[in-house]
Formats: structure tokens, C-alpha cells, sequence
């Protein structure tokens, strides 16, 4: 072993969690894929938006298919570390009911330099969002409605 | 052959149980357990055209043959982040 040998990148992580995702949460998240060689941090939160194509929300609720779910995490992981082969990455999102404000998603992708890091946290989140199997349904005043893409 | 049907989010909404047990015959495909499907629970039928398939917690092709004891799922239009 020389010297130059630098903290082993560990390994992802993932989960679809019912738990809070809140700042508390999302800084452990960091800590936990933040190594030593890491020189930029991004991290990309979904927040709960109290409106959508015009209509107030007052809620969601997420679904998910949950051994499937995590399955494609893992591969979208996969993925960022190939393209980005040292990167720690954390894929987080949270189902159940959410309020306005919460936090429903969380990409956390630390790599040597910035540039890295912003590419493949917009890599990450972007192909969550087409391939992993979670479902929302908007709560309005007056009736829900699943979300279709 | 027995398959297991897992639903989620608008389509189990619809059937009102997340999962049941279908009766196929051997070596039939995706898109033979969704046709017997449709027929079998009307409220699916309108649904199922939008949705993309899973079998064994994989998206699969429609001519996917299913085995005995395979988990097929139907997946709608995604809503995740």
C-alpha cells in the first residue's frame, strides 16, 4: 500500500423510506458519501409544491413498488459510479403522505471536482424520475388524483 | 400455471387489492396475462394500455414468456421526485 491510496468509496446508498427526509437526514446523507478525495458535494432535493397545472395541492401521497424500486436505484448507482468512477452517491425517496414543504427526494453525488458532481446529481435525479417505480397522487381540497407522468 | 399480480398506486386503487393469484397456461406471455386481466376486472381495462410491465421486479417486454411463481407487475405512468 503506498501513501497515495486514498479512503475507499463507499458504497451507495438507497432507499425508499416512510422516515422524514429532513436537513438532519440529508446532512447524514452527505457525511456518509463524502470522502476524503471528494471536492465538490451536489445535492438535489424534491420539495412538496402546494400547486400544480393550476390547482392549489394541499398533499401528496407517494406509492411505491418497493423491491423494484430499490432495485432500480441501485442500478441508476450503478450507472453513476461507471460514468463517474469516483463518485459516493445516495438515491433517498421517501412514500406515504407528505405535507407542503417536505422533502420527498433526495440525490446526494460527491465527486473529486464540480462539474462531475453537478452532471451526474442531474444524471441521477433525471433518471429516477423516467425509470423508478414511485407513483404520486395529488390531494386537493376537493377530490386526489394519481399524477400520470 | 400460477403467477403472482402485484398492483400498486391507481390500479390497485382500482381493483382494491394490492395483490392477487392468476391462473395462466404454461408459457404464457405478458401480454396474454394482461388481456385475461382486462376481461376479468373491467376496471382495469381502461388503465392497463398506459402501463409499462415488470416480471420479477424487472421491466419486460409484452412477449415475455411467464414461468410458475413469476411476479408480474403492471406499472403506470411514473410520478417519482
Amino acid at each position: 500500500m503506498s501513501d497515495e491510496v486514498t479512503q475507499a468509496l463507499p458504497a451507495p446508498i438507497i432507499r425508499i423510506t416512510r422516515d422524514p427526509l429532513d436537513g438532519e437526514a440529508i446532512r447524514a446523507l452527505e457525511r456518509a458519501v463524502t470522502t476524503d478525495g471528494a471536492g465538490g458535494v451536489v445535492t438535489f432535493t424534491g420539495v412538496v409544491r402546494d400547486n400544480a397545472r393550476g390547482k392549489r395541492v394541499r398533499a401528496l401521497e407517494y406509492d411505491a413498488y418497493p423491491e423494484m424500486a430499490e432495485s432500480e436505484l441501485a442500478r441508476i448507482a450503478d450507472e453513476v459510479r461507471s460514468r463517474w468512477p469516483e463518485s459516493g452517491v445516495a438515491l433517498v425517496h421517501r412514500i406515504g403522505r407528505l405535507e407542503i414543504g417536505e422533502c420527498s427526494v433526495a440525490v446526494v453525488v460527491a465527486c473529486p471536482h464540480r462539474a462531475e458532481a453537478f452532471e451526474a446529481c442531474r444524471y441521477a435525479i433525471d433518471t429516477l424520475k423516467a425509470t423508478v417505480p414511485i407513483w404520486k397522487k395529488e390531494l386537493y381540497e376537493d377530490g386526489e388524483e394519481w399524477v400520470e407522468g | 400455471m400460477q403467477v403472482r399480480i402485484r398492483y400498486f398506486a391507481s390500479l390497485r386503487e382500482a381493483v382494491g387489492v394490492s395483490e392477487e393469484t392468476l391462473d395462466l397456461p404454461d408459457g404464457a406471455t405478458v401480454a396474454q396475462a394482461r388481456a385475461l386481466l382486462a376481461e376479468r376486472r373491467p376496471a382495469l381495462a381502461a388503465l392497463l394500455p398506459a402501463c409499462a410491465a415488470a416480471v420479477d421486479r424487472a421491466y419486460a417486454q409484452v412477449e415475455t414468456p411467464l414461468r410458475e411463481g413469476a411476479e408480474l407487475a403492471f406499472i403506470p405512468p411514473l410520478g417519482g421526485g
